[in-house]
């Protein structure tokens, strides 16, 4: 075979087979770590996997974080206010991190319907608000929400919305 | 007293626009109607274009320095309260700043081309200048219509600004935009002499030698901008990560990637005449990916920490503008790559097939990363879901290829050009510098494992062979060449090492550069430890043979916040005991910022080459109780030395005798002979 077409041969073998490979593993690694994003209204309507990495978000309902001073264990609700997630979370929060303000966490739901994170993201500034919560809140409002958790409140639930 | 200082830079800008236009159309009309005095314009232009864009950018700095709160962008994102060289990298801490930054800067390559590349021949001077001026349209076009920095609110100025988004109340986000930008920008250089050269027909070796050193420039600010702000994320952000595959890091990941290729590619065309058409599509990929990164940070669309104001109609002209570019020269390159031949063969066992591999290597990793980032905007924009794309999906990919893309690292300088037979001089260091490396990295392990109480880390004694192996053979390779190039003119040994051209140091000292990364890379991610704990004042933790002592906190008041500092005393454990007392002091900040009404938390770190001492404050619980993370990194600092050595390598390969000379370079194609074993690969 002519030199340069023997070259060619051999560039263009090396390329199919190196994309080939590439796509098949790109394929499987993406399709093991894509983490779907499920409003608390889905989850509570049995929508998501159990014991599969997702994310859930909604906003923070007032009251109801509660922590752990000697472990750092916490745990809090989210909420688009059609539906609530319980959350427990291990560590140390963002510092964006506040009642009545909006959270992405990734985890895990167990079996209990209580949703085991391994991190929580909050909002960025006082402006920002994650988009998928800001969509997952879309067309509910807070006062037409009635929290289960918010009668442990001190005050007066409808006027913490 | 309103100032007329932002409407001198308002109209300043307005006058680039035509100025940028005649930039594009009449040198280029020039070089196609060979009309001299058209064709010689573009130097004049391009000093046009700088000069009235350096007064739009000195009268925005202006009004940010003096506080003209008239001007809505200085409102909205600087603060009487703030420092003034805060308040002066808040010009480029949003979303217009950065933009009049960006074209500024792309004026700068263009004076730097007009006034450097005059050994060009003229009509390719003339054509890269216009191409250059055309991308100033688009982003003029896209500044004046979708984001002017200089819009003004007269009739009811503010009395105090919203301040600058504390988390960029920082030394390295002074730095890190400019550098980032003057590397991404930089690779529009090589787009320009990539079109010029399809336009005019002519992609030789004169071409590759040309774009090579401005690309190796590029490159390595680029280097220098993604390390400062993977530093700046670990120090700022409190969760002591160095790097998160966050899209706004991919972003600035991906044109580096591309770039790398580029310039190993761009030596195998200069050298042997081979992977033009190749290196031309990765100089318009490189670019592309550029403005692709510009897309993503600037339109909005991410969920990160960078995501300034969204507004679709920006995004929109950004992605037209993308695609009009990317669609532009893949056409022009579709309609001139087929006129384009191979001028030489190479053998299997050769320094371009190695340089092939290098290239199939980083275009995998960039389609890895370019698919992980792109995928869930996809998913989103179709309405199918929204996703994330977890790190281990970039890890599990990445780091494998990293490895082989190492090994064949560690050979190529040992290969020749064209030649079918490694140089002699392989076959001996081969067994040793192996041997050599897995026995350094037997012992490293033994001694960390031990160091730091753990077990027997697999991927960290993959890592310190592979870093150790390539550092050797890199390091090897000098060494032999040095003797033999000694022995053959009588001279001594140290001035055979002196005797190596400048880029071939710089090849062998971005090679160890990546190798120093990868050490600090799999040394970090294998023994670093992390603590999250409850702390009053008196409490005492032990990390990783270190005693953390909480001895104090207390309130301090800082120019534009208020905040907590724990002092936190520090000493090195032996069997239980201190040796030294708490002889290294650590001071976490939490920060409360007042016009953004914003916390931050600012970590307190004790670094040495070795390993890092890393405290911050997590949230107060009750009283004087604070959640603290306590982290002990060992040789995390090897990650950004290793990136400093490359961009290292890339500067002492573009002060080489050869780019310095100013004499015009041959045109002729390259013959098929070998090209001496002294010219050095990059």
């Amino acid at each position: 075979m002519h030199p340069l077409r023997k070259q060619r041969l051999m560039i263009v073998a090396v390329i199919v087979v190196g994309a080939s490979l590439a796509t098949a593993l790109i394929t499987t690694a993406l399709k093991d770590n894509l983490n779907l994003f499920y409003e608390p209204e889905r989850i509570a309507a049995g929508e998501a996997p159990l014991g599969r990495k997702i994310r859930v978000g909604g906003m923070v309902v007032p009251g109801s974080i509660v922590r752990d001073a000697e472990t750092l264990a916490v745990t809090f609700v989210l909420t688009d206010y059609s539906a609530d997630v319980a959350v427990q979370y291990q560590g140390i929060l963002p510092d964006l991190f506040a009642e009545d303000a909006g959270a992405v966490a990734t985890g895990v739901l167990n079996a209990e319907g209580i949703f085991m994170a391994e991190q929580v993201l909050a909002k960025h500034d006082e402006k920002y608000m994650p988009p998928e919560v800001a969509k997952a809140l879309e067309g509910k409002s807070a006062s037409d929400y009635k929290s289960s958790y918010s009668d442990d409140n001190d005050s007066d639930p409808a006027s913490e919305y | 007293m309103i100032s007329v200082i932002p409407e001198i830079g308002h109209l300043a800008l307005l006058l680039c626009l035509p100025i940028a236009i005649a930039l594009t159309v009449l040198p280029m009309a020039g070089a196609a109607g060979r009309w001299h005095l058209l064709q010689r314009s573009g130097p004049l232009l391009s000093s046009g274009l700088w000069l009235f864009l350096a007064v739009a950018f000195a009268c925005l700095t202006y009004s940010f320095l003096h506080d003209d709160f008239s001007v809505v962008l200085v409102a909205q994102h600087s603060n009487t309260a703030l420092p003034s060289y805060y308040k002066f990298s808040a010009v480029w801490g949003n979303h217009e700043g950065s933009l009049l930054l960006w074209v500024f800067i792309l004026a700068s390559w263009t004076l730097a081309v007009a006034y450097l590349g005059k050994s060009l021949p003229s009509d390719m001077h003339a054509r890269v200048l216009a191409v250059l001026g055309g991308i100033a349209v688009g982003f003029l076009l896209f500044i004046i219509f979708t984001s002017n920095p200089f819009e003004r609110n007269l009739i009811s100025p503010p009395l105090e600004g919203n301040d600058l988004n504390p988390l960029l109340q920082d030394i390295g986000l002074i730095l890190h935009p400019p550098l980032l930008y003057i590397g991404y920008v930089g690779f529009a250089v090589a787009f320009a002499f990539a079109i010029a050269a399809l336009i005019g027909g002519k992609l030789d070796a004169a071409w590759a030698r040309w774009t090579r050193p401005w690309t190796t420039v590029a490159w390595l600010f680029l280097t220098v901008g993604i390390a400062l702000g993977s530093w700046w994320a670990y120090y700022e952000l409190g969760w002591g990560g160095w790097w998160f595959w966050d899209p706004v890091e991919n972003a600035s990941f991906m044109p580096w990637l591309a770039g790398t290729a580029l310039i190993h590619s761009l030596a195998a065309t200069e050298k042997r005449g081979v992977f033009r058409s190749w290196t031309v599509l990765l100089a318009i990929l490189a670019f592309s990916l550029s403005l692709l990164g510009t897309f993503l940070v600037r339109s909005g669309i991410l969920v990160s920490v960078h995501a300034f104001a969204s507004d679709p109609t920006r995004g929109m002209f950004i992605l037209l503008f993308l695609a009009v570019t990317v669609g532009g020269s893949l056409l022009l390159y579709a309609l001139r790559a087929p006129t384009i031949k191979p001028l030489a063969t190479f053998k299997l066992l050769s320094r371009e097939s190695w340089l092939l591999i290098n290239n199939s290597l980083l275009a995998v990793s960039l389609a890895v990363v370019l698919i992980g980032t792109l995928f869930p905007l996809v998913m989103s924009a179709l309405d199918l879901g929204s996703y994330s794309v977890g790190p281990p999906y970039f890890n599990k990919l990445f780091l494998p290829l990293m490895v082989l893309l190492m090994l064949f690292m560690g050979v190529a300088p040992y290969l020749n050009w064209k030649h079918n037979r490694l140089t002699p001089v392989l076959v001996r260091p081969w067994y040793i510098v192996s041997i050599v490396a897995l026995l350094l990295a037997l012992l490293a392990v033994a001694f960390l494992s031990q160091r730091y109480a753990t077990q027997w880390r697999f991927g960290a004694f993959v890592t310190v062979t592979l870093s150790s192996w390539l550092l050797l053979m890199t390091l090897t390779h000098a060494g032999l060449k040095a003797r033999r190039f000694a022995r053959a003119k009588k001279l001594s040994s140290r001035q055979g090492l002196l005797s190596l051209s400048r880029s071939y140091w710089g090849m062998v000292i971005a090679h160890s550069g990546i190798a120093v990364m990868a050490l600090g890379i799999g040394l970090t991610s294998s023994y670093s430890v992390q603590k999250e704990l409850a702390m009053a004042p008196g409490a005492v933790a032990d990390v990783a043979g270190y005693r953390f002592v909480l001895e104090k906190l207390e309130d301090v008041q800082g120019p534009n916040y208020s905040a907590t500092m724990a002092t936190f005393g520090v000493g090195r454990l032996n069997e239980g005991a201190l040796i030294n007392g708490l002889s290294i002091r650590l001071q976490p900040e939490k920060r409360f910022y007042y016009a953004a009404k914003n916390v931050m938390t600012e970590a307190g770190i004790h670094g040495r080459l070795t390993r890092d001492l890393y405290v911050s404050l997590g949230d107060s619980l009750e009283s004087e109780q604070w959640a603290v993370r306590i982290y002990v990194k060992p040789f995390i600092r090897c990650i950004w030395l290793g990136a400093l050595m490359m961009a290292a390598g890339g500067l002492l390969v573009v002060i080489d005798k050869r780019y310095m000379t100013r004499q015009p370079v041959r045109t002729d194609s390259p013959s098929g002979t070998v090209a001496s074993n002294e010219q050095a690969m990059v």
